[in-house]
């Protein structure tokens, strides 16, 4: 296992590093939102779901949903992190429109979750540890629509109150590649555990980007925070654009000021939205209707015991035990349904060819058809049904690419499609022996060289036997008979 | 039957229960009371068409044998309680026109026990204050007047108008909030009896929001039976409030033995305070003496912190309340100040919507918790208040209540304590302390001033002990023998 290296960036006055901490919000799966029963599904109709809670009627009271603080400990149980048995719930207090409450609940001092750790495999070969800082619950706020009326704006309360689990890393991260490749890998841990869908698009995992940049292991420098990304590549553009823009007001002998910034995926960069001293006094303080949050260790053990597999360890069994390399493993875990995909297939035979086949040729035809892993023509019991042909002989492995292409355009079995299309591999000598005569009846000049020495040869009346045979000659047994002829 | 409004709450349930009288003539004789005394502005809202169609339900499900607890007894509800279809205010302007579609846990028990609403009584607004002078309703009056004077007097605060209300026989009983004092001082000024349970005893689901971890749902009756009647209709576990308490609710009734033998009772001796009128402390020695001679033992006791409970209070509780009325900004309901732009647009409605009272309280709740301040104000706050509820603990582990005054002077003129908020402010010293340590309290009539205004005395209870307070404070009802009533000047039928 090599460090990952970080980014330099090659000033006019020398060198620097870029320093990257993400705080990613994930949404909770669960029925009902973290303090009232309301539903909590996606692009339902604005303001159909949102209970007197959520709309802060007077005197309404949150109740916190057990469910959601049991996503909460199972994700800090896969980021390896600390669990913690009290923990409180804060009130963070601005005003705006979609904050019926005037108040965010969270937690300040005393997070759910503390500090764990988030191991990547990089592309290249090498490997990086990333740091959790905490994990902590909160409610997300209501939408704001500003377009739907020249002059005003309208509230949609349909996502106030949803739980959100703010994932905060340490700086660890020294370059775009490596915080892709964090969130990447975020994502497939609580997609795993089934405690945020990880679908960026909708908002349901989004990041604010911390970005700095300092000479090569120096101080660290003044950051700023990208707000509210929510695409891996609009997350790595922002650091790449912010990165460049700080080394740039430095070199130029200027300061870089502590403040957020707003991405703008239009053109890739980042804009001041507002500084340190115009942010917001949150006036934190414990939320005065909620008992501080308290289960047992017994608790969490249970929780524990019923996790699912990880990533990282699914990874290390598809290396230990199948025997694949680290960099085909990490390809594989990446998404839990690719994972199972493949064990489906690989079950009771070569998980080397399974996986060759998996990353090769299926992720090509669905990625050139716009389908993922589940929505696939070829499930994986017929995947193997075709690597079985292979296997014992039936068809050879350039056919059975042209198999698996009729299947995933049909649908239809392996072992249908070679018998409609009589793809059978002709292994009976005879019938090979007599294509054989005819190609050397058809080149006396070429079997002549041969004899004479050009052994290589032998490749070229290999393939005109294949192709006279439309590819279904053995060519094992092609090999033999020729080799036969020739040289007897 | 005559007088029905003069019938205590027990006696009426009774006799609803006995068939001597309807709940619908029951109703109707408050309705009339309430008509005739509307120069009190107890009443923020008074629903007479919701109290003749609740009471008739009332008389079939007394026909039927199917009574609740308190079937048929009509009841003034404080505006600070969430009423379905019924404008609630919390006595602002904020408010003003807001008709929740739900009803308070409270409210809930109390019609599922047969209660009757005959209106929602006015309240400093969102129960801060101590006189009932900040509601933007206007003031309520106490039916109490000086011995040869007519001027206006105050109910106390902030459940003024449900004091006024029961202490003028328009309703049996009353719901009231106590957050530091605002059912036991208004229950002292009025000559009735105001009791705060144990925080986590009533629901404060549905009850607009002041201060959320002192706030705490209570009766205000004429007597203590009436009391232990009513909070035993209010009260009970919800799990629509976090900070409700599973735990049964005793009949409260059946406590009243009238036995304190052998009990004893702490005489705190940092309740002793400058400036305190001779005969509150007169009163306070008449009291334990009563109690000794029905067998209690008093005991001297010390509670260390009791000079620094009011300010931390008066940090506590506002820092809480300006958290808990940032929902009131224009955007949903209540009123809105139409502007330009979104600030504009929050400054003007909330500086329109509060009154000066809730201004202060949100800027000092806001300064206090700003950051750079937090740690010196909040936080000491709130290791104060940990320091007197350990000192009420240790207390405890020697005496089975504790006797103190109830307010450290008689109620006041309207106006006379309008332009200082600390003299106002002092008004709670005595109820305070108990509330910081979330301890049930209660308020008994328990003699006259020299100018003719009621005085109360003040038993507190351990927490979830409400029984032994309210025998204790029974006792002392029965000793003290209060019979005094305001004369009526505001009706013309009396």
């Amino acid at each position: 296992m090599t460090a990952a290296k970080g980014t330099i960036i090659q000033g006019a006055t020398g060198d620097w590093e870029i320093v990257i901490g993400l705080e990613v919000h994930a949404q909770v799966i669960s029925q009902a939102k973290l303090f009232s029963g309301a539903a909590t599904e996606f692009g339902a109709e604005p303001n159909s779901q949102v209970s007197l809670i959520d709309a802060a009627m007077p005197g309404m009271l949150p109740v916190i949903n057990a469910e959601a603080v049991a996503q909460a400990v199972r994700t800090g149980l896969g980021l390896n992190a600390k669990i913690n048995l009290r923990s409180v719930f804060d009130r963070k207090n601005y005003f705006y429109p979609d904050l019926p409450q005037g108040y965010q609940i969270s937690q300040f001092l005393q997070p759910v979750v503390g500090e764990g750790v988030v191991h990547l495999e990089l592309p290249d070969g090498t490997s990086h540890d990333v740091g959790i800082e905490r994990l902590h619950l909160e409610q997300d706020a209501g939408k704001s629509v500003h377009d739907m009326h020249p002059s005003q704006t309208y509230v949609d309360l349909n996502r106030s109150g949803i739980a959100l689990m703010e994932i905060v890393s340490k700086p660890d991260l020294r370059s775009a590649e490596q915080a892709g490749a964090y969130v990447r890998k975020l994502r497939a841990i609580v997609r795993y555990l089934g405690t945020c869908d990880g679908n960026m698009e909708q908002g349901s995992m989004r990041a604010d980007v911390n970005v700095s940049v300092r000479r090569p292991s120096g101080d660290l420098g003044t950051r700023a925070e990208v707000k509210n990304v929510n695409s891996v590549r609009f997350i790595q553009q922002a650091i790449e654009y912010e990165a460049q823009r700080q080394v740039d007001v430095l070199e130029e002998g200027g300061e870089i000021v502590q403040e957020t910034r707003l991405f703008d995926a239009n053109n890739g960069t980042t804009r001041a939205m507002r500084s340190k001293e115009e942010s917001h006094d949150y006036r934190y303080f414990p939320d005065p209707d909620l008992l501080p949050l308290e289960f047992s260790q017994a608790y969490v053990d249970e929780l524990a015991a019923d996790l699912p597999e990880l990533p990282d360890a699914k990874l290390a069994r598809f290396q230990a035990e199948l025997g694949l390399s680290a960099y085909d493993a990490d390809v594989l875990v990446a998404e839990k349904e690719i994972a199972d995909y493949f064990e489906a297939a690989a079950k009771d035979r070569d998980a080397k060819t399974v996986a060759n086949w998996v990353s090769g040729t299926l992720f090509a035809s669905l990625n050139k058809s716009g389908k993922n892993i589940t929505q696939s023509p070829v499930t994986a019991e017929q995947l193997g049904g075709l690597l079985d042909l292979m296997a014992d002989n039936t068809i050879s492995g350039k056919i059975a690419k042209d198999v698996f292409e009729e299947m995933f355009e049909t649908g239809k079995n392996a072992d249908a499609v070679v018998e409609e299309k009589g793809l059978k591999q002709v292994s009976d000598t005879g019938a090979i022996e007599a294509m054989i005569d005819e190609v050397l009846a058809a080149n006396p000049d070429k079997v002549e060289e041969y004899r004479a020495g050009k052994v290589q040869l032998l490749g070229f009346f290999v393939g005109q036997v294949m192709k006279a045979s439309g590819g279904k000659a053995n060519p094992g047994v092609v090999n033999e008979v020729l080799r036969g002829k020739l040289g007897g | 039957m005559s007088n029905l409004t003069e019938l205590t709450l027990a006696a009426a349930r009774d006799a609803l229960a006995a068939k001597d009288v309807s709940a619908r003539e029951m109703a109707e004789a408050h309705i009339a009371a309430i008509e005739d005394a509307r120069a009190l502005n107890a009443f923020i809202t008074e629903t007479p068409e919701r109290a003749l169609a609740m009471a008739d339900a009332s008389d079939k499900r007394l026909a039927a044998g199917e009574a609740g607890a308190i079937e048929g007894v009509p009841l003034a509800i404080k505006d600070l309680f969430c009423t379905q279809g019924i404008q609630t205010t919390a006595g602002s302007h904020i408010l003003e026109g807001f008709k929740p579609e739900y009803e308070s846990s409270v409210g809930t028990n109390l019609w599922a026990a047969g209660g009757v609403m005959l209106g929602k009584t006015n309240l400093d607004e969102f129960a801060m204050g101590s006189s009932n002078e900040t509601s933007f309703f206007g003031n309520v009056i106490n039916p109490w007047r000086r011995d040869g004077e007519d001027t206006d007097i105050v109910p106390g605060g902030s459940s003024g108008g449900s004091a006024s209300a029961v202490a003028a026989f328009l309703a049996k009983g009353a719901t009231g909030t106590d957050t530091g004092g605002s059912i036991r001082q208004p229950g002292a000024f009025a000559g009735i009896v105001g009791m705060k349970p144990t925080y986590g005893r009533c629901s404060r689901w549905g009850i607009v929001a002041f201060a959320s971890s002192l706030d705490q749902a209570g009766p205000m009756t004429r007597t203590v039976q009436d009391s232990a009647i009513l909070l035993g209709a209010m009260a009970g576990y919800d799990p629509k409030d976090s900070t409700s308490v599973n735990t049964a609710v005793p009949d409260y009734e059946a406590a009243l033995t009238g036995d304190i033998r052998g009990l004893k009772i702490g005489i705190p001796r940092e309740y002793r305070v400058d400036g305190m009128p001779p005969e509150i402390d007169a009163l306070w020695q008449q009291g334990i003496e009563w109690l000794k001679a029905a067998g209690a033992e008093t005991v001297e006791i010390s509670l260390p912190h009791t000079k620094y409970a009011l300010p931390a209070y008066y940090i506590v509780a506002p820092a809480e309340a300006s958290s808990n009325l940032a929902r009131y900004d224009g955007v949903r309901y209540g009123q809105r100040v139409e502007a330009d732009d979104l600030t504009d647009m929050y400054e003007l409605t909330r500086a329109e919507g509060f009154g000066p009272e809730v201004q202060r309280r949100i800027m000092i709740g806001a300064y206090v918790l700003s950051a750079g301040y937090y740690d010196a104000y909040y936080l000491k706050a709130q290791r104060v208040r940990t320091r007197i509820a350990e000192d009420f603990k240790t207390a405890y582990q020697s005496v089975d209540a504790i006797l103190t005054p109830t307010a450290p002077s008689a109620a006041f003129g309207i106006g006379e304590k309008g332009d200082d908020p600390i003299a106002m402010y002092l008004n709670d010293v005595f109820t305070v302390p108990a509330s910081m340590a979330g301890l049930p309290g209660i308020s008994v009539p328990a003699g006259l001033a020299a100018d003719g205004l009621p005085l109360g005395l003040q038993v507190l209870g351990k927490a979830f002990d409400e029984e032994t307070m309210f025998r204790v404070a029974g006792v002392l009802e029965e000793a003290a023998g209060f019979t005094a009533r305001p004369a009526n000047w505001w009706g013309t039928s009396s």
